[in-house]
């Protein structure tokens, strides 16, 4: 084989495999990405049912209810427009009626969001930011829940 | 007054680091021996500082001294002294210090240990290092001092995040680190090498210890952080493709890249240029991984703290390094010399495939990264990309590398036979087949490609066995003749074919525990009983437990299998008072055939508790194989070939009567 045949050779693969990835990258980047909505946005882009998305907000204060097993369901707020949400399995340990929630999953028929995975960080004065931003875009944020220094302590460099 | 040590050191540090850069690179250019003779004391000088301030923080935080605000905000009394000693690590500044530890050791190491490296390149090497250094340190010190005071010094601190109470994570940080900084090694020779412009094969027989360093303990960093999540965060999960999981993989597959292509640059001084790029790819990963991680801009368990100064101080840092070294490697690289011809189908050629083939998966991975995070900047749109995007592009391009691997070392160098090397991996594949159609027949539910996955993790570990098997002329001659080349064979042969095998190991536990774990979610009354995958569990009701920081209530699971009791697990939920926040441990019985876990959720309305519970087939072959993999590496690494700066041994006539008496 001559250098420019191992050269063609070499420089084929190469366009082979990265037209490969380019091509399997833009057909997943088509079909498995998550959009991220608060209740707000859900309402007003009338999404399909059926269709993946990921639901944040604040859990509305008494809306925790357990049905049957181990099936629960919560009202996702973000103080503006409410969504329904049901959800079969363990709840994670920093969910609390008004804090912070991410569920993914998707709308079914009635409207009801049908989540197969609910989110709540690992932190408790941890909102996710997703949440927050979007909450401090419609003028609802409540100031930093975190903690600053403690009460009379200066800072000394 | 010990943080006060600590906190000058760290400036004298930086001092330190900016005269280590600056006087050997102007010696270098004047070829003036004073000069470049400064960077070793420099390097070992920074060591000794940064070592006293990383000193002077546990301390602070052993004898818990509150008046610092990282500690009072970071520690508690109360806390066991393993998770006082991790806790220096457990947050943004402290983990910081560790990082440029780790650097200083690294660059300390190649000044006393470098004696036989030429002068200037090793006076360069020291220069490029010092650099990261003193832009870290000052990034330490302007943004993320550990050792502010605060006045009145509180009681008492606000301690650690539960779920970092951990001992795997509490040596998940320092073998992670040790991974990225270690990549900063081959950063700092590939620079030094276009600084010089000049580059050959002992260039890569320096480099290449150093990658294999920094790559075992990124495997086993990795492979640490996986097990954490496992079994700390109660989903049974092992992998979650999460942006702060893969800023630590895309340096480990570059990583992986470049412990090969050095390889061929080594032994047949071919892909010079592509080893320089593969170094610098290398580490600006894992600046970015470092960025990504302590940024704030991905939420995650490892966000500590979110301060915009920061995000954009260290991107800057990233935009000097990467941006630099680029144009510099652009401007220089034409420069050097190509050597080394070698024909597609050889051990170069397939050391080629491997590197395309990870380069590109490592892009993959990237793009799915990064992707949101540029979405958002650009559009505000916010989208999350999860498991099925990286399911779907990273294995298609991972799985013809994992196919290919067994063929590498049975090619000749140069010009290889490849009906010689299939002929010598047919048992492998006989028994690959066998394990597929095998698993094919017996399994009656998952997906069909999965008794091919378990077949090609076969094909990898007795492919794997073939090559010793091959090298040691195992069945061509007689077995004593074997026996005898079996010691003779370096250990860096030993090594290639453990890691290959270990790689095999986790391919097998992934597909396994991915295709077949059951999981069932249910509401348990106390005495009620329940099966999953030929297990009995019976749930004997709630009990209250005290820990040193935490009180639990446990649930008791009794666990019978065929009728004999295996065990009694007692997963909880934790609530610790300090923090005044819960965690969820598993219960999790290990056994050969896979583990049993379960998880206690919430009490239900008729005191039921809803019980999560997961059978994971071969789940340990994950973490097994990736310390099969680091084994492999350590022991390649005491190859005497590859010690660093091992100088060849002139045997003697005199030596060898001496050795027989």
């Amino acid at each position: 084989m001559t250098r420019k045949q191992r050269r063609a050779v070499l420089i084929g693969t190469c366009l082979g495999v990265l037209a490969l990835a380019v091509g399997l990258v833009l057909m997943a980047l088509r079909d498995s990405i998550v959009f991220f909505y608060t209740p707000t946005e859900v309402a007003e882009k009338h999404l399909d049912a059926g269709k993946r998305f990921r639901l944040g907000g604040l859990v509305e204060d008494g809306s925790l209810k357990r049905g049957e097993g181990t099936t629960i369901s919560f009202v996702v707020t973000d103080k503006r427009a409410t969504l329904p949400v049901t959800y079969t399995g363990v709840l994670p340990d920093l969910f609390r009626e008004g804090q912070g929630v991410v569920a993914e999953g998707m709308l079914n028929a009635d409207g009801v969001f049908h989540a197969d995975s609910v989110l709540a960080k690992h932190d408790e004065k941890y909102m996710p930011p997703e949440v927050a931003e979007k909450l401090k875009e419609q003028g609802l944020w409540r100031g930093d829940a975190q903690a600053g220094t403690p009460q009379g302590a200066g800072k000394v460099n | 007054m010990i943080a006060e040590t600590g906190h000058y050191a760290l400036i004298l540090a930086l001092a330190v680091a900016i005269v280590q850069t600056v006087l050997p690179l102007w010696g270098t250019r004047r070829h003036d021996p004073q000069l470049i003779a400064v960077a070793v004391p420099a390097a070992q000088m920074q060591f000794l500082l940064i070592a006293i301030s990383f000193s002077a923080l546990m301390t602070a935080y052993v004898t818990s001294d509150f008046s610092l605000e990282n500690v009072w905000a970071n520690s508690h009394s109360a806390k066991p002294l393993i998770y006082k000693i991790a806790g220096v690590w457990g947050n943004h500044e402290g983990s910081m210090i560790l990082w440029v530890l780790i650097l200083a050791l690294f660059g300390a190491a190649v000044a006393t240990y470098g004696s036989n490296l030429p002068r200037e390149l090793q006076a360069n090497v020291l220069a490029v290092q010092g650099s990261i250094a003193a832009a870290f340190l000052l990034f330490i010190i302007t943004t993320s001092n550990p050792f502010t005071r605060l006045d009145p010094a509180p009681l008492d601190g606000q301690g650690l995040n539960p779920v970092l109470q951990d001992p795997a994570l509490a040596f998940h940080p320092p073998f992670l680190y040790t991974g990225y900084v270690g990549f900063s090694m081959a950063f700092s020779f590939a620079v030094a090498a276009l600084i010089d412009g000049r580059i050959d094969a002992a260039w890569a027989r320096w480099v290449r210890p150093w990658t294999l360093a920094a790559w075992m303990c990124l495997t086993l960093g990795i492979a640490m952080g996986s097990w954490w999540a496992y079994y700390e965060l109660g989903w049974g999960g092992f992998w979650f493709w999460d942006p702060v999981e893969n800023a630590s993989f895309m340096p480990w597959l570059a990583g992986t890249a470049l412990l090969h292509s050095a390889l061929v640059m080594e032994k047949r001084d071919a892909l010079k240029v592509w080893t320089i790029l593969l170094a610098i790819i290398t580490f600006s990963l894992s600046l970015m991984g470092t960025f990504l991680v302590r940024s704030g801009v991905l939420t995650s368990v490892h966000a500590f703290a979110v301060d915009p100064a920061r995000g954009v101080f260290i991107l800057a840092i990233m935009g000097i390094f990467i941006g630099g070294a680029l144009t510099l490697f652009a401007i220089r690289a034409p420069l050097l010399a190509q050597g080394g011809l070698f024909a597609p189908i050889s051990r170069e050629g397939s050391l080629v495939l491997n590197n395309l083939l990870l380069t590109t998966a490592c892009a993959a991975v990237f793009v799915g990264t990064l992707y949101p995070l540029a979405l958002e900047s650009l559009t505000g749109e916010k989208i999350s990309v999860g498991a099925p995007f990286f399911n779907f592009t990273f294995v298609p391009l991972i799985v013809p590398l994992l196919i290919a691997v067994p063929f590498g070392p049975m090619l000749a160098w140069k010009r290889g036979d490849l009906v010689a090397a299939w002929q010598r991996l047919m048992a492998a594949a006989v028994l690959a087949l066998v394990a597929t159609v095998v698993v094919l027949a017996w399994h009656q539910r998952g997906p069909w490609l999965a008794p091919f996955g378990i077949g090609l993790g076969i094909w990898l570990i007795a492919g794997a066995l073939s090559e010793i098997a091959f090298r040691v002329k195992l069945f061509d001659g007689s077995w004593a003749d074997s026996l005898r080349r079996l010691g003779n064979l370096p250990r860096s042969a030993y090594g290639t074919a453990l890691a290959h095998a270990g790689l095999g190991i986790v391919v097998i536990g992934i597909v396994t525990t991915t295709a077949w774990r059951s999981e069932s979610i249910l509401a348990l009354k106390p005495k009620d009983s329940t099966e999953i995958a030929g297990y009995q569990l019976t749930f004997e009701g709630i009990v209250p437990r005290e820990g040193p920081n935490y009180r639990e209530r446990v649930g008791l699971f009794k666990v019978v299998r065929g009728g004999q009791e295996v065990t009694t697990l007692d997963p909880s939920k934790r609530e610790f008072t300090v923090e005044r926040s819960v965690t969820t441990e598993a219960g999790i019985h290990a056994s050969w055939r896979g583990d049993l876990y379960v998880v206690l959720g919430d009490q239900l309305k008729d005191g039921a508790y809803s019980v999560r519970l997961y059978f994971n087939p071969l789940v340990r072959f994950i973490w097994l194989g990736a310390v099969v993999m680091f084994i492999g590496g350590g022991l390649s690494l005491s190859d005497r070939r590859l010690r660093v700066g091992a100088p060849k041994r002139a045997r003697t006539l005199g030596q060898d009567l001496a050795a027989a008496k």
